[in-house]
């Protein structure tokens, strides 16, 4: 029963979306699917604070290592709720949403958690570099190729592969390094992307019929 | 004589202070203001006004014929304007404006709304409208005849998409044969998956190292096609975790997709007998904010140092930072998504990639149940079809050019 219940709401809900995408007369009902899902989604959030304070307050009693990130993630969590609920500094007071300009939940989330995600963010391009450094290699054939058209992309998008290249005649323009990193994008590399896109919807459609026939059940565990 | 005689009015009024205008006869003064007034222009023909077809009821499609004033003429319209009312004869001020100023030269407007009994976008189904369209000048306007009774009625088949309908019990006809021979018990053959097929080794190492295995379900929710096999996936890795008895941490960026999450790590503990050493603390929320889940993630990796880390469903930006961070701390990774743009980051920094498809056929690999397999074997079949299909057309418009190629394939939402 456990599983049968699940099954049938997944079988439901799925052969009503699917029907709608060709019924518009069911749209209605597809929105009110996505509502219920919002309205379970939002019980889940009590849940996952739960989970983050239990988690944490057992790292910090057990002393288990880095348990002095977990002191300040509580601390963090307990201020922002605090801050958030009673609307401390809210132009509006309490009526005002906790994002309203000036309050201090904005204020926080502007001058602290935007920077942070920010210095995070850029990390990329350190992680970028060396992730290039170790896939550019030209260890086989693949590897090569890969190689020749990075630095042709690479090149193409600079003024030194326009310089490069300008003495190349017009007839031969497709020779001239942006022209050539533009075919490349346009042509090769969005033919690789489509057939991509073809199998990813098709494992879609797959995907879901193998859950709304209830094929596809390891999600729920084994029926003993 | 008259005319004179009521220039020489209007010149006194003129002169005269405001508060005695309301004493003059207002007939009078109505009659002189209607001599300044501008020609209005020519008001559109021909205006029909119908149920927009595919729809979900909510709309209705107006048409009508450019003013005579709007490229020839006077030349000087510059918009219209659609009104709608309840009754052909209502007032004026019962009639209410149905869009804002469309430009010159437009000839349609399809009128649609919502729901929503208590917002301002309703649209009431199956109930009786009136339609006029207001040609505007920069001065004044004219008014077309009201057309209606019209009502916005339920469709209940876009025929906008019966290429894709077809397709799909093309598809559903393919899965069903597939299911139906594998059952009988021929065996399927699907090219098979080097990342899956690595699974069991990178499980087997974390155990021989005594390190945990890293799972992470990406940043998508668990509505997300991606996250759903992300699931079927953790499922038969959570199993073997548990039959190796190596540790399992599951970090989660969305509530939803933790509490799912546990149960199906709960249920394949379960099945692996030992639902004793099922932790619940293992599957546990970080946030739901993309670069701190990032640095918290990166965090344990660091100070975990997984064996085997495993990047399968949902990724953006972080996928090369949470990749990369893996490499440098030595553990075998096995990376999947659908997000084409982060392929390439997962290709350059993981073992492993399952790349798009793949991701959503590697529960049904790792299982080897042969019902399964037999909808992987009709995907196959189906994308020959596409293949087939997109190379005919394409020979077609080549060869003979024929505009229907172009038109049975189209398709409209």
């Amino acid at each position: 029963m456990k599983r049968q219940i699940p099954m049938m709401i997944l079988s439901t809900i799925g052969t009503i979306f699917v029907l709608a995408y060709f019924s518009p007369g069911l749209e209605e009902l597809e929105k009110g699917g996505s509502i219920f899902f919002d309205v379970v989604a939002c019980f889940a959030f009590f849940l996952g604070g739960s989970n983050l304070v239990r988690v944490h307050i057992q790292k910090i009693a057990r002393h288990n290592p880095g348990w002095g990130y977990s002191i300040v993630t509580l601390f963090g969590f307990g201020l922002m709720l605090f801050i958030g609920l009673f609307k401390l500094g809210n132009p509006l007071g309490i009526a005002g949403a906790p994002t309203e300009p000036g309050s201090w939940f904005q204020i926080i989330f502007q001058y602290c958690v935007a920077p942070l995600s920010a210095t995070m963010y850029s990390l990329l391009a350190f992680f970028v570099a060396s992730a290039s450094y170790r896939a550019f290699r030209a260890k086989n054939t693949e590897a090569t190729i890969l190689l020749v058209a990075a630095f042709i992309i690479l090149l193409g998008r600079t003024q030194l592969g326009l310089v490069m290249t300008s003495w190349v005649p017009d007839w031969l323009s497709i020779a001239q390094i942006p022209n050539l990193a533009v075919f490349i994008m346009t042509s090769p590399n969005l033919a690789g992307q489509r057939a991509i896109m073809i199998g990813i919807a098709l494992g879609v459609v797959s995907m879901s019929l193998r859950l709304i026939l209830g094929i596809e059940r390891s999600y729920l565990g084994s029926d003993s | 004589m008259r005319k004179l005689a009521l220039i020489c009015v209007v010149m006194v009024l003129a002169f005269l202070p405001p508060p005695l205008l309301g004493e003059v006869d207002s007939a009078l003064l109505q009659d002189s203001v209607t001599v300044d007034l501008p020609e209005p222009p020519a008001p559109p023909g021909n205006v029909t006004a119908t149920d927009n077809p595919n729809d979900n009821g909510r709309a209705i499609r107006v048409t009508w014929e450019l003013s005579a004033d709007d490229t020839t003429g006077m030349k000087n319209v510059i918009g219209y304007r659609i009104n709608r009312a309840e009754a052909r004869d209502a007032a004026d001020s019962l009639w209410t404006e149905a869009s804002d100023i469309l430009p010159s030269g437009t000839t349609e407007f399809i009128h649609s709304g919502d729901g929503e009994e208590d917002g301002p976008d309703y649209f009431a189904k199956n109930y009786d409208f009136y339609y006029r369209v207001h040609a505007l000048t920069a001065d004044t306007f004219s008014v077309s005849a009201v057309v209606g009774p019209v009502q916005a009625k339920d469709n209940w088949y876009n025929t906008g998409v019966t290429f894709v309908l077809l397709f799909v019990a093309l598809f559903i006809i393919l899965t069903v044969t597939f299911v139906r021979i594998a059952r009988k018990g021929k065996e399927l053959y699907i090219r098979p998956l080097a990342g899956i097929e690595a699974v069991d080794e990178a499980i087997g190492r974390a155990t021989e190292m005594g390190k945990p295995t890293l799972y992470i379900l990406g940043l998508g929710s668990a509505a997300d096609i991606a996250t759903i096999a992300s699931f079927a996936i953790l499922s038969r890795v959570a199993k073997k975790v548990a039959e190796y008895q190596t540790p399992l941490l599951v970090p989660c960026y969305e509530p939803f997709v933790m509490t799912v999450a546990q149960d199906t790590v709960r249920a394949a503990y379960m099945d692996a007998g030992r639902p004793d050493d099922y932790d619940e603390d293992s599957v546990y929320f970080v946030t739901s904010s993309q670069f701190a889940y990032v640095a918290g993630v990166m965090g344990t990796m660091i100070r975990e140092k997984p064996a085997t880390n495993f990047y399968l469903g949902m990724f953006h930006a972080e996928s090369l930072l949470l990749a990369e961070t893996g490499a440098m701390i030595g553990s075998i990774q096995i990376a999947g998504t659908d997000q084409i743009a982060q392929l390439p980051f997962f290709v350059v920094a993981c073992d492993y990639t399952l790349i798009g498809e793949e991701l959503y056929a590697a529960s049904v690999y790792l299982s080897r149940e042969p019902v399964l397999l037999g909808t992987i074997k009709a995907q196959d079949w189906a994308k020959a079809v596409v293949v087939g299909t997109i190379l005919a057309g394409l020979l077609a418009r080549l060869l003979v050019d024929l505009d229907f190629i172009k038109t049975v394939f189209e398709v409209s939402v």
